[in-house]
């Protein structure tokens, strides 16, 4: 599960910076739920890496480093406060172990209809900040477990059960809306 | 094994995160068991769902336009606006010189030729054993040649000039083999190319005494054979080494 080279950039903090600026932005839209708060995060993320880019220890993961300056002002920020503080107990369930649900129905096959894109959204609206970003990380960002690990800065299990995690819960709350339609 | 201990590694397998041996294993499983196959499938397709779902959002122009002015460092900008204003004319002006004299071409035909015999030069020198014939007797280096080089040459006696022979190897430039004498004066190694002139291409040649780095290059013709003398040492010495070499070839 090593950093695979593509990640192991180094170059000025432009040419490094500027080619995540959309995916950071829509990862920070995704946080914020807002355009404008957004926008703030985004900027003062690209400030404070900046300013911290002399501290970068240039080879190795840049990527993670920029998720992790934006994850961090946004949960130090008033709406991230308010985020996280609503899910510590889903925190602290992270190293419980996980009931898999092994049930013959599968509604995930319905969802590559166009129709149901906005319903995986509102799931995704729906989810704790903490399974939303991991989800994102994975699946939109494709990050590999060890940069989320690098990202989230928890351990490689911790990034596996709460992937698991959010993807029950992400089931639990499409499954419903699929059976209504 | 079973599937209910295969279910709950899927996710890892899906993500590619699984160790090579298991992934295999799991491939193997998944194509004889059906209900595992369908519970990959749905991931696969939730996978594939939440990838483009989850890329829901673009910063405004107006906004992408504002953090690159803030993160362009100014200074660098106004200058590089300022370079990007004459490279039109420049281009211009260089392509009037090039179809007008032709120089530039030749020139630089030149430049490459006494950049590859300095590198053969230098790198010659720099190697454990420069030469593979050692001799300082004419006429033990030339016959060296016979058959490893396509033409034959003379060399000129050496005696009270202050040149010294330290032997011959086969080189190549441009494809073409050719002997390569190494000669000392004063502690300074001078490399004499020899190649037959039909076989380099057409203007690689150069003129007497060219400077490149701290070499300077000597070359003339003689029976069909271009000679190249090559040294950090002065044009003088490569001047009279010409010399020697010229009344040898042409004796």
């Amino acid at each position: 599960m090593g950093v695979s080279a593509e990640y192991l950039q180094s170059g000025s903090f432009e040419e490094l910076a500027l080619p995540l600026f959309d995916q950071l932005y829509n990862f920070a839209h995704w946080l914020t739920h807002d355009r404008a708060e957004a926008e703030d995060l985004v900027q003062e993320t690209y400030t404070k890496a900046l300013r911290g880019f002399s501290s970068f220890n240039q080879g190795t993961n840049f990527r993670a480093w920029m998720y992790r300056i934006l994850r961090n002002t946004f949960l130090s920020s008033r709406t991230g406060l308010k985020a996280s503080a609503t899910q510590q107990l889903d925190l602290e369930a992270d190293s419980a172990p996980l009931p898999e649900t092994t049930d013959t129905v599968t509604p995930e096959s319905i969802l590559i209809e166009r129709s149901n894109h906005n319903l995986l959204q509102a799931a995704l609206e729906e989810l704790p900040v903490h399974f939303r970003e991991i989800l994102l990380l994975c699946e939109v960002e494709e990050m590999s477990y060890q940069e989320i690990s690098e990202t989230l800065t928890v351990p490689i299990g911790t990034v596996m059960s709460r992937l698991s995690r959010a993807r029950a819960a992400l089931r639990a709350i499409v499954r419903p809306k699929l059976q209504r339609t | 094994m079973a599937c209910d201990s295969w279910v709950p590694k899927l996710d890892a397998y899906l993500d590619g995160e699984l160790s090579a041996a298991e992934t295999s294993q799991l491939d193997a499983h998944l194509r004889g068991c059906s209900a595992c196959a369908a519970q990959a499938l749905a991931r696969v397709q939730m996978k594939r769902a939440l990838k483009t779902a989850g890329q829901r959002f673009a910063p405004s122009a107006e906004f992408k336009a504002r953090m690159r002015a803030q993160l362009a460092p100014k200074p660098v900008a106004s200058f590089w606006k300022l370079a990007w204003a004459f490279p039109a004319a420049a281009l211009a002006l260089l392509l009037v010189t090039v179809l007008l004299t032709g120089l530039s071409d030749r020139r630089s035909r030149e430049q490459t030729l006494v950049s590859e015999l300095t590198d053969l030069h230098v790198s010659t020198l720099a190697s454990a054993t420069p030469v593979d014939v050692v001799s300082t007797d004419r006429h033990t280096v030339k016959p060296w040649f016979q058959g490893k080089v396509p033409f034959t040459f003379n060399l000129p006696e050496l005696q009270n000039t202050g040149f010294q022979l330290l032997g011959g190897r086969v080189t190549y430039l441009a494809q073409t083999p050719g002997a390569h004498l190494i000669y000392q004066i004063r502690k300074h190694e001078i490399s004499v190319f020899i190649f037959p002139e039909k076989a380099l291409p057409a203007g690689f040649s150069t003129s007497p005494s060219e400077q490149h780095l701290a070499f300077h290059v000597a070359t003339f013709m003689e029976g069909g054979l271009r000679y190249y003398i090559l040294g950090d040492t002065t044009p003088a010495d490569l001047d009279s080494l010409a010399d020697l070499l010229r009344s040898a070839a042409s004796s």
